[in-house]
């Protein structure tokens, strides 16, 4: 299990906003009537999203409230599910996978970079606090590897000098692209492919 | 190498689009409504015919497992539930499915649910797979809108609603009992089994729970006929599979194969060969990391099937290939796997929560050569009092890659570790933490 700790720093209050309350609305019909406590992982996402990528303490007040369950049964689920975070981890999260099919295709020299560009450690808000990175287990992408995740985007096929360009970009707010950085057609063996040939020359 | 004609996932890397449209091209949708006029039976009987084994990891027969429940609905409604829960290290093919072959995967939910007589069908997608399953939405939408699903889908008579349900990072939820824990709202812990989830699963409702990939399958394989199925592979390792081959290859990829493919034509003709050839290699993990991994010699001959693989005492488990070469240090490699173990165990039952992380300490050390020699002999102690003890198979799971290690290894680790941890004169103590007092005279 992962090692979760709330935030010190807490809010007061929390509330959904219209938009939110809108997309909470739409999840809660979607399991049967009297089991809306399914609906509160997708809830969860939602206050994490509305709150600059970080779930506060009163947003799970909030969601018991909302979803007619116990507050403690939310806090449980919260701090069960490691992509819910508990503190603020900035505009844009980065996740490296370092599982072992990522590790053996060089995973920590993307790691070195994340050090270098953001924070010496990780789960450390950078300088103007709009960045941080961890380690992850698999993200399944493992033929890609090595890669990682900033906040839904996928980034594969890396290494240090890419990942270094990627963050620069990053840190200075510009918009990349996401997918294969070796220009190959998602999870198709590079320049070797051997199947399906009628349909990629049609 | 199998036929182009005979693949089922034609769009395996996006060539022309995940479209309704572009679909209907590669065959999807085209006679469905007869399908399923032809009534449950003969569904499940065509699906049993083709001898199709489950995708996920564990290779249980679909036609039987459908065949589990029960075949009226009583007073409680039935449930299908698919698993894109993909997190297995190494595995990536069902992503590819939900983002590229999404109406397949919806085309089997409708043919499924109808054979199970579910109206409900809910998509366990991880929640790093955000994205993906985004696409999949665009895809549910569009059968929304042409009736594919829906209220009186197809203009059979049959209602049938598919939500997504996304998961928010935790392994563990792969396992199907957790999976049903989460979507009810509640931490991804497993449930004791029996009841199986057939007749008590979501919500206490019978339920029949199945990969992407087995669900995706179903529709080819009703349209060109469960003896087509069967005729590929050999007998009861049939069809075709998706394999996912990562790690130290030159051209690391995904490519859909007949079943029974020798491991070496995989690597060799498709991954373009291990890096710094293949007298460089020095094991593979045939199936997802929970299997245990195979030395080189193995892989001369291997064929990738179920019970070819049973027989080498490792398994097909989910198809991904991860393949190791001798630039790698095994020991740190299996290390970082139990360190992924030692984080998704769910911490329900004991011997699991404590033993993957003294499984992880030892190993991290074996692998700086800190471990003492008996230390060799009480991490395969620790496997054991670990795997078979459990509630899930999240044990054996978290056991096996290191007792793989330990049963073609050993010698390495042995070399490595070889220091004697007590003195001389007190050779009969297996293990005492504060040996150096021994030595002083006024301790």
């Amino acid at each position: 299990m992962s090692l979760k700790r709330p935030s010190k720093e807490q809010p007061e209050n929390f509330e959904f906003n219209s938009a939110s309350l809108e997309a909470a609305k739409t999840i809660v019909v979607k399991y049967p009537e009297g089991k809306q406590q399914s609906a509160v992982m997708a809830l969860l996402y939602i206050a994490q999203k509305q709150n600059s990528n970080w779930i506060p303490l009163a947003a799970m007040k909030y969601i018991g409230k909302f979803l007619d369950m116990p507050y403690i049964k939310v806090y449980e689920v919260a701090t069960f599910y490691s992509m819910y975070n508990l503190a603020p981890v900035g505009k844009y999260f980065i996740q490296v996978c370092t599982t072992t099919p990522c590790m053996i295709r060089g995973a920590y020299k993307l790691v070195e970079a994340c050090k270098e560009k953001i924070s010496k450690n990780e789960n450390e808000l950078s300088k103007d606090k709009n960045c941080s990175w961890m380690e992850v287990e698999c993200l399944g992408a493992c033929v890609n590897a090595p890669m990682l995740q900033i906040n839904d985007d996928y980034y594969e096929d890396l290494d240090k000098d890419k990942t270094l360009k990627i963050l620069d970009k990053i840190l200075t707010d510009q918009t990349i692209k996401p997918g294969s950085y070796r220009g190959r057609l998602n999870t198709e063996p590079e320049n070797n492919r051997k199947t399906l040939m009628d349909i990629k020359n049609a | 190498m199998l036929k182009d004609q005979d693949r089922i996932f034609k769009n395996l890397y996006n060539d022309n689009g995940s479209d309704l449209e572009s679909s209907k091209q590669r065959g999807d949708w085209t006679n469905t409504k007869e399908l399923l006029q032809k009534g449950r039976e003969w569904i499940i009987n065509e699906v049993k015919s083709s001898e199709l084994r489950g995708r996920g990891g564990a290779g249980f027969p679909t036609g039987l497992k459908w065949s589990f429940a029960p075949k009226d609905v009583g007073s409680r409604p039935h449930y299908l539930v698919i698993n894109a829960d993909e997190s297995e290290p190494g595995t990536c093919k069902d992503r590819d499915i939900l983002r590229f072959e999404p109406h397949k995967l919806i085309e089997g939910c409708l043919i499924a649910s109808y054979a199970v007589n579910a109206h409900v069908c809910y998509i366990y997608i991880r929640g790093e797979y955000f994205i993906d399953g985004q696409k999949l939405q665009v895809a549910i939408d569009e059968a929304y809108k042409k009736n594919l699903i829906g209220k009186n889908a197809l203009g059979i008579g049959w209602d049938l609603d598919i939500h997504i349900h996304y998961g928010a990072g935790a392994y563990i939820c792969g396992e199907e009992t957790a999976l049903l824990e989460s979507i009810e709202g509640n931490k991804g812990q497993p449930r004791l089994k029996p009841p199986f989830p057939a007749l008590i699963g979501l919500y206490g409702c019978p339920t029949i729970i199945n990969n992407v990939e087995t669900i995706a399958v179903i529709p080819t394989i009703l349209r060109r006929g469960g003896k087509w199925f069967a005729s590929l592979g050999k007998a009861k390792n049939t069809g075709t599979k998706i394999f996912c081959i990562s790690g130290n290859v030159n051209n690391p990829c995904n490519v859909e194969e007949e079943m029974s493919i020798p491991l070496k034509d995989l690597i060799e003709i498709h991954a373009g060969g291990v890096i710094g050839g293949w007298d460089n290699l020095q094991a593979v993990i045939p199936g997802g990391s929970s299997m245990p991994l195979l030395p080189k010699k193995i892989c001369e001959t291997l064929t990738m099937d179920f019970d070819s693989l049973i027989a080498e005492k490792s398994g097909l488990g989910t198809a991904g290939v991860v393949v190791i070469n001798k630039d790698q240090d095994i020991i740190k490699c299996m290390a970082r796997i139990a360190r992924f173990y030692k984080h998704e165990s769910c911490g329900q039952c004991t011997p699991c929560r404590e033993g993957t992380g003294w499984m992880w300490r030892m190993l991290e050390r074996m692998a700086i050569g800190e471990a003492s020699r008996d230390e060799v002999e009480m991490l395969g102690d620790v496997t054991n009092q670990i795997a078979g003890h459990t509630i899930c198979a999240f044990g054996e799971g978290s056991s096996w890659p290191v007792q793989g290690l330990l049963r073609h290894f050993k010698k390495e680790i042995e070399k490595r570790n070889n220091f004697n941890p007590t003195f001389e004169a007190d050779k009969g103590i297996p293990y005492l933490v504060d040996q150096h007092l021994l030595n002083k005279k006024d301790a």
